[in-house]
């Protein structure tokens, strides 16, 4: 069973700040969801391999060869913050 | 009685493979580029864009398995390794979980107490993340700049078992990691640009405890030696405190060179939740039997073998095989030297004696020089037949090394051919004699050694070029007569 805790971690580890409500709501909205997951653990799978893709399809590769990078000035188009060519992010370590 | 601990060290080794292009995209993966030149929207995680891998970057970390000994995986897959940090733009790195491309690997490396095998886990595929530079200490900064250059530049991981005890041993497990890189040139291995990285796991048990201590993790060494140092500080670090009867706190650590400590990297303390899970927008990997084949065809016999080889088959002394194999276009030279001169040890002597001055002196690369495996070769064969001495020789090996003419055309040009002419030497073998009547009465007198200052005499006058044997025969003659 899903506890707050768990709900309270991984909000943590997305950066997601959740009020008292919302933990609520979400550790009964994932449970829901976890629950009807857990139905798969009823099928026997002895034998049968982890599957990762469920596309038919492996080695799709390229070639090495170097192509056009974008202007340096459309690559920061976007940016909220730049300086000298290069983006700008805000303070990194908490205090 | 004090408690004996035993060291136990791990090793994380990043190699930057030498791919034209990046590992999911088409941008140049060249290195001093103005930042965020080398950017497009794949390697800037823009929404809508799809990976596609660069198969060279596969036939490097195949190639790489195979030389540390490991398996390779019949079905390989990508995994995302999600964290926030802005030197990602996407957010997560696209890299490898549970199914790397290479394990169960080893290499062998010696130190001076020996020969070791250290365990190779693990050999994955990952793309490396982008360059930061804080306003100011990492700490206080309040803001960092970021080129996205290096996002996406295909790397290798890889990973050693806990089986290093010493910082020695560590070192000799790195150096033979980079060397036998090289070997494969398959990456640059410039641990100043960045191109190979490690990081260590270290940590502390009482002898003979079979459990590990705590761990603590080092990151930034940035030279092999920086490695050694930090390896050592930390062991005495930790073992101060467990001596007190403290305990070690699982923490990552940083090694600071001006200050020659590691410091605790406070911020980073909540242990690893990376969440990884398969990257969807790759297929698997699947790596058969032929496109092994395929790349163990391109590993050239690697440095260790070499080493055994010159010395079981060469005969080369232990010390003479450690330097030449220490880079791969020395052995290459060596080698190919060999093919047109048989005796290895004058060889090896030449190369351990004058090439090496030279190369530090100037501070070249063996490949930028003049000395080709042909001139040398040629120069060795002139001494043989007597047409210069090993003296003259030294000159003649200077003007290979800075203009890489033939040895006979320096010869020629430079008049530097041996005397073997005993009327050109009649005269000035005289002419010494005259000069030096006390020297002509020692040796009269049984004083044997005013000889060789005779013969030094002419060499003098023939700016080395008199043939020294036929010098001290006539020398001998003459005054006896």
């Amino acid at each position: 069973m899903i506890k707050r805790k768990d709900v309270e971690h991984a909000a943590a580890l997305a950066k997601l700040k959740l009020n008292k409500e919302e933990k609520e709501k979400y550790t009964e909205q994932i449970g829901e969801i976890l629950n009807y997951v857990d139905k798969l653990n009823e099928l026997n799978t002895d034998g049968v391999v982890p599957t990762a893709y469920t596309v038919p399809m492996k080695n799709v590769l390229r070639e090495d060869k170097v192509e056009k990078s974008l202007p340096r000035e459309r690559s920061l188009a976007n940016a909220p913050d730049q300086k000298d060519g290069q983006f700008r992010a805000p303070k990194i370590m908490s205090d | 009685m004090a408690t004996k601990y035993e060291t136990v060290i791990g090793l994380e080794v990043h190699v930057q493979l030498a791919t034209e292009s990046k590992i999911f995209c088409g941008c140049s993966t060249e290195f001093g580029k103005e930042p965020n030149e080398n950017t497009c929207p794949v390697c800037l995680g823009l929404p809508g864009t799809l990976p596609v891998l660069n198969k060279k970057a596969v036939d490097y970390a195949i190639m790489a398995g195979l030389a540390l000994n490991c398996r390779i995986a019949e079905y390989s897959k990508f995994d995302r390794k999600n964290y926030f940090y802005p030197d990602l733009p996407k957010a997560y790195q696209i890299s490898q979980f549970d199914l790397p491309i290479a394990e169960h690997g080893n290499i062998e490396v010696e130190t001076d107490k020996g020969v070791f095998n250290i365990g190779v886990t693990r050999v994955h595929l990952e793309e490396d993340a982008g360059k930061l530079i804080h306003e100011g200490s990492i700490d206080k900064s309040e803001g960092s700049l970021i080129d996205y250059n290096r996002t996406g530049v295909p790397l290798i991981e890889i990973v050693s078992e806990p089986d290093i005890r010493t910082p020695a041993q560590a070192k000799a497990y790195l150096t033979q990691l980079k060397l036998i890189m090289e070997y494969l040139d398959i990456s640059d291995c410039n641990m100043e640009e960045g191109s190979l990285r490690c990081d260590a796991n270290i940590s502390l048990r009482p002898a003979g405890q079979k459990e590990f201590g705590t761990k603590a993790e080092l990151k930034n060494m940035n030279s092999f030696s920086a490695v050694e140092k930090g390896l050592e500080y930390e062991i005495k670090r930790q073992q101060q405190i467990l001596e007190e009867g403290g305990e070690i706190i699982q923490e990552t650590r940083t090694w600071d060179e001006s200050l020659n400590k590691t410091i605790s990297m406070r911020g980073k303390e909540e242990a690893h939740d990376y969440r990884y899970f398969p990257e969807p927008d790759l297929v698997p990997l699947e790596i058969d039997e032929g496109w092994k084949k395929e790349m163990s065809k391109k590993i050239p016999e690697l440095p260790r073998e070499k080493y055994k080889r010159f010395v079981s088959e060469l005969g080369l002394p232990e010390y003479d095989a450690g330097v030449l194999i220490g880079d791969r276009a020395m052995a290459e030279l060596f080698e190919e030297t060999l093919k047109s001169y048989s005796d290895a040890k004058t060889i090896s002597n030449w190369m351990m004696g004058e090439f090496l001055r030279l190369l530090n002196e100037n501070n070249d690369c063996v490949d930028e020089t003049g000395i080709s495996a042909k001139n040398f070769a040629e120069m060795l064969g002139l001494i043989d037949e007597g047409v210069i001495s090993g003296k003259i020789a030294k000159k003649v090996f200077e003007k290979m090394y800075s203009s890489g003419e033939s040895a006979e055309k320096i010869v020629e040009e430079e008049g530097l051919k041996q005397i073997s002419d005993e009327d050109e030497l009649e005269k000035i073998v005289d002419k010494i004699i005259a000069d030096n009547p006390s020297a002509v009465e020692d040796i009269k007198n049984g004083k044997d050694r005013a000889i060789g200052f005779l013969v030094g005499q002419v060499m003098k006058e023939t700016k080395g070029k008199a043939n020294p044997g036929l010098v001290n025969q006539m020398l001998r003659k003459k005054v006896a007569e």
